[in-house]
């Protein structure tokens, strides 16, 4: 211990602004906000109970039934996600990735475009757009004889859900195809070239070859999509408000989360609630985390090129 | 079959999905731009038409320039982005260079400390966030938005960097430090200037989702003269919504901005991503 060097302070001074403030900032509040679940407040005085809250959010008839709606629209938020969004940016990656194809990189800014826009812009927009009084939607189906087709999918509880979730697969596309088109670059092209040898081309390299390598960049971006779905919240506010309408049938966690904790109409607002329902998501961002973390990561096997 | 013919083919039907995919992704943004310079009953009668001398109007522009504080909105915006990217980029430099350059006990549980945030969202603590804003008097003030989203972006800026500092080259540190110079000038003058690349990949990532952001800003700072734009464009088009001129130019001019910083930056963007600084 005596002939240690004398401390480096320069290292404190380097850590403490970044550690001070993410620690208060977010750290600290994630903790205080899963203890204030265990409160609830009698007479403007907070008073520990315990899991009473977790009792009534699972327990009581109106809340439970609840927070299975946000979770069950949620979970379908999700599935279109996976089912759509990925297989369509996978499938853009792998056409943008060809050699010696052209504009490669115009489609590439144009195709990542509704990434940039705001929940607000992208919500209101498509408002329009779909809206039966505007009347740009049922005119374009009419124009290829479709018009049967149309529905005013937002205000009908049926639809308003997956159409919602079409629009934020639309808006997000980019970012798996960006991802994905970064994991083919860096395929070296002696292995494609090998396989080329071997007469596996176009579309059996894909499945075979390039499929295979790409497989933990999948699973990155099924992870980021994961925790992104199950903390959304601005897209549905700025398209349908608070109240995630018609009848809630677009209610997701982070909607519910927001009319517990803030109050919505005649329901006062209420924080301690509204912490409960934060810390169910917190579980449930976990779970999913970990279970990448150590059931499919792991398993995965990275190629060393 | 004749692989020539096979091959152009190919391209053709790879050029046919890309110029169909675009056209999908920038027809309600097409819309929405036009739409905003005709005036009420061409927006109706004709809303895939461009404007013509005729339906042309600037009707919509007139009422948001008049009602909504639209160049407020923008500064308040400009001042949180540009606030919380300067103390991302600096304290997440600073704390990269920490880990990446000296070897102390704790170096790893600090490092994985920082890089929980990386997974978990910070909206999750939103209610205590709020408590802790209104305790200190910063609720309804730019501070309360710059503090939590340096604190969100903190934990890729600090992975990512770190990442690029390991690569500098020590006989450079090593040469500075026989010349003399302290710790400190090392980082500022030696070693952040060659991770100016890198800086500039976190600085692309973190601005846009910081810009677009509707939940903190509706949270913490909802009053009028510190809302955002983001904030202040939903407020604007929720109360104007049957005034389609109004909602089309506000909705134009919220696009703008960000077009124009994508125009700027998009290069240093994709690069960023493609490079797998994320990876």
């Amino acid at each position: 211990m005596t002939d240690k060097p004398r401390f480096r302070w320069h290292i404190v001074v380097f850590l403490a602004p970044a550690v001070l403030v993410y620690t208060a900032v977010m750290i600290y509040p994630l903790f205080n906000t899963l203890r204030l679940s265990l409160f609830t407040e009698v007479d403007q005085s907070r008073v520990f109970v315990g899991l009473q809250n977790f009792k009534t959010l699972f327990g009581d008839t109106v809340w439970s039934s609840q927070f299975w709606n946000a979770l069950g629209n949620n979970f379908w938020f999700f599935i279109i996600h996976m089912l759509v969004q990925n297989p369509i940016g996978i499938a853009l990656a792998a056409i943008l990735s060809h050699p010696k194809l052209r504009f490669a990189s115009f489609y590439r800014s144009a195709i990542f475009i509704p990434t940039i826009l705001s929940f607000v812009i992208v919500g209101f927009a498509w408002k329009l757009i779909l809206s039966p009084i505007w009347g740009i939607a049922p005119g374009m189906l009419d124009a290829v004889g479709l018009k049967s087709l149309y529905a005013p999918w937002l205000g009908k509880e049926a639809y308003a859900l997956t159409t919602l979730s079409l629009v934020s697969v639309w808006q997000f596309v980019g970012i798996p195809m960006m991802l994905i088109y970064a994991a083919l670059l860096s395929i070296p092209d002696e292995i494609l070239e090998a396989a080329e040898v071997e007469g596996i081309t176009g579309l059996a390299a894909f499945w075979k070859i390039k499929l295979p390598l790409i497989l933990p960049s999948i699973g990155i971006i099924s992870i980021l999509t994961f925790v992104a779905n199950f903390n959304a919240f601005d897209l549905i506010y700025a398209a349908q408000g608070a109240l995630a309408g018609p009848d809630f049938s677009t209610d997701i966690l982070g909607t519910f989360m927001y009319r517990t904790f803030f109050g919505f109409q005649l329901q006062l607002g209420d924080p301690h609630m509204g912490s409960t329902i934060a810390s169910a998501m917190f579980a449930i961002i976990l779970i999913g985390v970990c279970l990448y973390l150590f059931g499919i990561q792991s398993r995965m096997r990275r190629y060393q090129f | 079959m004749n692989v020539a013919r096979q091959n152009r083919l190919n391209t053709y039907a790879a050029h046919g999905a890309l110029i169909l995919y675009v056209l999908i992704a920038l027809f309600p943004v097409f819309v929405i731009v036009i739409n905003s310079f005709k005036d009420r009953r061409s927006i109706f009668r004709e809303p895939l038409a461009l404007p013509n001398s005729e339906s042309f109007s600037l009707i919509g522009y007139e009422t948001v320039l008049k009602q909504g504080d639209f160049f407020l909105y923008f500064q308040n915006s400009m001042i949180v982005t540009v606030g919380s990217l300067f103390f991302i980029l600096l304290f997440g430099a600073m704390a990269a260079f920490a880990l990446a350059e000296y070897r102390f006990k704790g170096n790893t549980i600090m490092g994985l400390y920082l890089a929980l945030g990386i997974m978990i969202p910070i909206r999750i603590g939103t209610v205590a966030i709020l408590e802790m804003m209104v305790q200190t008097g910063l609720v309804n003030t730019l501070w309360a938005l710059i503090l939590v989203y340096t604190a969100q972006g903190l934990p890729l800026a600090v992975f990512i960097l770190s990442e690029f500092m390991r690569q500098v080259s020590d006989d450079l540190k090593n040469a500075g430090r026989i010349d003399g110079l302290s710790e400190y000038r090392i980082f500022f003058s030696l070693v952040l200037p060659l991770v100016r690349p890198a800086m500039a990949t976190v600085a692309v990532f973190n601005m846009i989702p910081i810009w677009n952001d509707l939940w903190f800003p509706l949270i913490l700072a909802p009053a009028e003269e510190v809302k955002t734009l983001t904030l202040g464009s939903q407020v604007f088009i929720g109360q104007f919504v049957t005034d389609w001129n109004a909602v089309l130019s506000a909705l134009s001019l919220a696009i703008l901005p960000v077009m124009a910083l994508y125009v700027i930056f998009s290069r240093q963007l994709i690069r960023g991503i493609t490079s797998g600084a994320v990876k």
